[in-house]
C-alpha cells in the first residue's frame, strides 16, 4: 500500500469532518448521560432532517425556510421519540431500552425508503437547497469547501453555548447532577422528565444542525443517510471516554478527523481499506486506554456531563 | 399541649423480594419535633426513610405529610412537597463545587422567595462550607460533606427534615460538629425524623425515640430512658 500525501487540504477537510462528528458525539453523549443509553436512532434523527431539507428543495423552499423546516422536523421527531418510546420505557433494563432504539432505528429508515421509492421512484434525493455551501473558496492559499469552515465555526459557537448552559444556568447544573447521581438528584426535587426531555432536546437541536452540515457535505440524501456517520461516532465516543462529555467529543472529533486524514492517505483505488485502517486502530487504543483515549488516569464514573 | 402531625405514618409494610423489610409500622412526627428511629443493622430504619421519599414501593399502609398522602408519589414529587433527606453515605456531587452542591437543594424549594438569604444562612451556619464554596465538594472531609449534604437539605426549606445516620464512618469529634448542627436545627424549630446508629446519644437529644427490630416498632422511648441500657438491649435483640 502507497501512503498518498497528505496535504493541507486534506488536512482541512478532516478537520470539517472532525466538527461534524465532534457535535454528533455531543448528541449521543447528552442524552447518554442522563439515561445511560446509547441511543442507535440518532443517526435516524439525522436522517429525517436531511430529507426535510431533500423536500424543501424539491419545493423550491428558500434556504432559510428549508432550515427552519428541518430543525421543526428533527426537534419534533425528537420529543416524540423520548414520550413514546424512552420515558415509558425508562423503568426496564438498559438492554431493553438499546433494542428499543435499535428498532425506532429502523423503522425510521424503513419509513424513508419506501416513502422515497413512492414519491421519487429512486433510493434517493439530491438536495440543491444547502449545495452552495459546497462551493471552495481559496483561504491562504489552499482550497478549502465552504461546508468545512461553516462546520468549524458552528461546531465551536455550538460546543461554546452548550459548555455556558451546562455551567450557568440551573438546568445545566441539574443536568449535571443528574448525569453524575441521577437518584440522588430527584431526591432532591429535581425532576427527572425535565431534565431528560431537556437533553433530548438540546440533542436534536444538535442532530438538526448536523443533517444541515451533512446535507451540505454530501447533497444527495438515501436511507442510510448519516448511519455510517453514527457508527464511527459511536466508536469514536467510546474511544474518547463515554463517561464524560468532553472526552466523549474529543472522541468524536478524533474519528473524524482521523478518517479524513487517512483517507487522503490512502490511494484512490484503496480506499475501501479506510473501515479496516481506522477499525485496527480502535482496537489498538482500547487495548491500551480501556476507559477511553481521553479519560483522566485512573478515572471512575464520577461526573458524565 | 400537642401540636399538629407532620408525618403521619400508619400501618407501612415493605417488601424487599418476599422479604418483609417493614411489618405494620405506625408513627408519627409532631410539628417542630426531633424524632430518632434506632435499631440494629437491617431493622429497616433506611427503608423507612426511603418509603417516605418515595424511593421503595409499599404494600400496605399509608404516610401522609400534613394531611396529604404520599405513597405512589415519585422522590422528586415528594421532595417539592416539603420533604428534605440527608441521605446515607451523604451522596454529595463529587466533581460539582460546593457552592453546586448547596444550590441544587433548592430544586427542593417551592417558592424561590427568600432562596438566597437561607443558602447565606447555610454558609453561616456551616462556615467551613462557606470558606471552600469554589472547590469540588470531592475534596471536602467526610464531616465537611456531611455539613455540606445537611445545609443542601436546608435550602430546600423543608416541613420535614429526614436524616438517615448523618454520624456514620465520622470521626467521635466529628460527630459532635453533627450533633451541634442538629442542635442549631432544633432551635430554629425545624421537624426531624433521624434515624441513627447511636442509640443512646439518639434517645438523649430527640425528643422521643423509637426503636424497631426485624421490621417492628419495639419501644418509644423519651431522653429520661437514655441510661436504661438494659431496656434497649432487650428490644434490639428480641426476635
Amino acid at each position: 500500500m502507497i501512503v498518498a500525501s497528505v496535504d493541507a487540504q486534506a488536512l482541512v477537510d478532516a478537520l470539517g469532518l472532525g466538527a461534524v462528528y465532534a457535535l454528533m458525539a455531543v448528541g449521543i453523549g447528552l442524552v447518554f448521560g442522563v439515561l445511560r443509553l446509547v441511543n442507535f436512532a440518532y443517526g435516524q434523527l439525522i436522517m429525517a432532517g436531511a430529507f426535510t431539507l431533500a423536500y424543501a428543495s424539491r419545493a423550491n423552499w428558500s434556504t432559510w425556510k428549508s432550515i427552519v423546516a428541518c430543525f421543526a422536523v428533527v426537534i419534533g421527531l425528537s420529543l416524540v421519540m423520548e414520550l413514546a418510546v424512552f420515558r415509558p420505557l425508562r423503568t426496564q433494563s438498559p438492554a431493553v431500552m438499546l433494542v428499543a432504539t435499535f428498532a425506532v432505528s429502523f423503522l425510521l429508515q424503513s419509513v424513508a425508503l419506501l416513502t422515497v421509492l413512492k414519491v421519487q421512484g429512486q433510493l434517493g434525493m439530491p438536495v440543491s437547497t444547502v449545495a452552495r455551501l459546497s462551493q471552495a473558496v481559496t483561504v491562504w492559499g489552499v482550497d478549502v469547501r465552504k461546508v468545512t469552515i461553516v462546520s468549524l465555526v458552528v461546531a465551536a459557537l455550538s460546543l461554546g453555548l452548550l459548555a455556558l448552559l451546562l455551567g450557568r444556568t440551573t438546568v445545566g447544573l441539574q443536568m449535571r447532577a443528574a448525569a453524575a447521581d441521577f437518584t440522588t438528584a430527584r431526591l432532591l426535587g429535581i425532576s427527572a422528565n425535565r431534565v431528560i426531555g431537556f437533553a433530548v432536546l438540546l440533542a436534536g437541536v444538535i442532530a438538526a444542525v448536523v443533517a444541515v452540515l451533512l446535507t451540505a457535505r454530501t447533497p444527495y440524501v438515501q436511507s442510510d443517510f448519516a448511519l455510517h456517520d453514527m457508527i464511527y461516532v459511536l466508536v469514536g465516543v467510546v474511544v474518547g471516554g463515554i463517561d464524560r462529555l468532553w472526552t466523549a467529543t474529543l472522541g468524536g472529533f478524533t474519528i473524524g478527523f482521523a478518517s479524513g486524514v487517512i483517507y487522503a492517505a490512502l490511494p484512490s483505488d484503496q480506499t475501501a481499506y479506510l473501515p479496516s485502517v481506522l477499525f485496527a486502530l480502535v482496537i489498538v487504543v482500547l487495548l491500551a486506554r480501556p476507559a477511553g483515549l481521553f479519560a483522566p488516569r485512573g478515572a471512575s464514573t464520577m461526573e458524565r456531563v | 399541649m400537642t401540636a399538629a402531625p407532620v408525618l403521619e405514618v400508619s400501618g407501612l409494610t415493605v417488601n424487599y423480594g418476599g422479604v418483609a423489610a417493614l411489618r405494620g409500622i405506625t408513627l408519627e412526627v409532631r410539628s417542630g419535633e426531633i424524632v430518632g428511629l434506632i435499631g440494629p443493622n437491617g431493622a429497616g430504619k433506611s427503608t423507612m426513610l426511603h418509603a417516605i421519599m418515595g424511593l421503595v414501593p409499599a404494600q400496605a399502609g399509608e404516610i401522609r405529610l400534613g394531611g396529604s398522602p404520599l405513597l405512589g408519589l415519585a422522590p422528586e414529587r415528594v421532595a417539592r412537597s416539603g420533604v428534605a433527606l440527608v441521605p446515607e453515605g451523604r451522596r454529595i456531587f463529587a466533581g460539582l463545587t460546593v457552592e453546586e452542591n448547596l444550590r441544587l437543594g433548592l430544586a427542593g424549594r417551592r417558592s424561590r422567595e427568600g432562596a438566597e438569604e437561607d443558602v447565606e444562612a447555610v454558609y453561616e451556619l456551616f462556615p467551613i462550607v462557606s470558606e471552600f464554596r469554589r472547590r469540588p465538594a470531592g475534596a471536602l472531609s467526610g464531616g465537611q460533606q456531611q455539613q455540606l449534604a445537611i445545609g443542601r437539605a436546608l435550602v430546600a426549606r423543608p416541613d420535614l427534615l429526614l436524616l438517615d445516620e448523618p454520624s456514620l464512618g465520622l470521626a467521635p469529634k466529628v460527630v459532635d460538629i453533627v450533633f451541634e448542627a442538629l442542635a442549631e436545627i432544633r432551635r430554629r424549630g425545624l421537624t426531624v425524623l433521624l434515624v441513627e446508629q447511636r442509640a443512646q446519644r439518639t434517645v438523649a437529644f430527640a425528643d422521643r425515640t423509637y426503636l424497631i427490630s426485624n421490621g417492628e416498632l419495639r419501644l418509644s422511648l423519651t431522653p429520661a430512658d437514655a441510661g436504661d441500657s438494659a431496656r434497649m438491649v432487650a428490644a434490639y435483640f428480641a426476635a
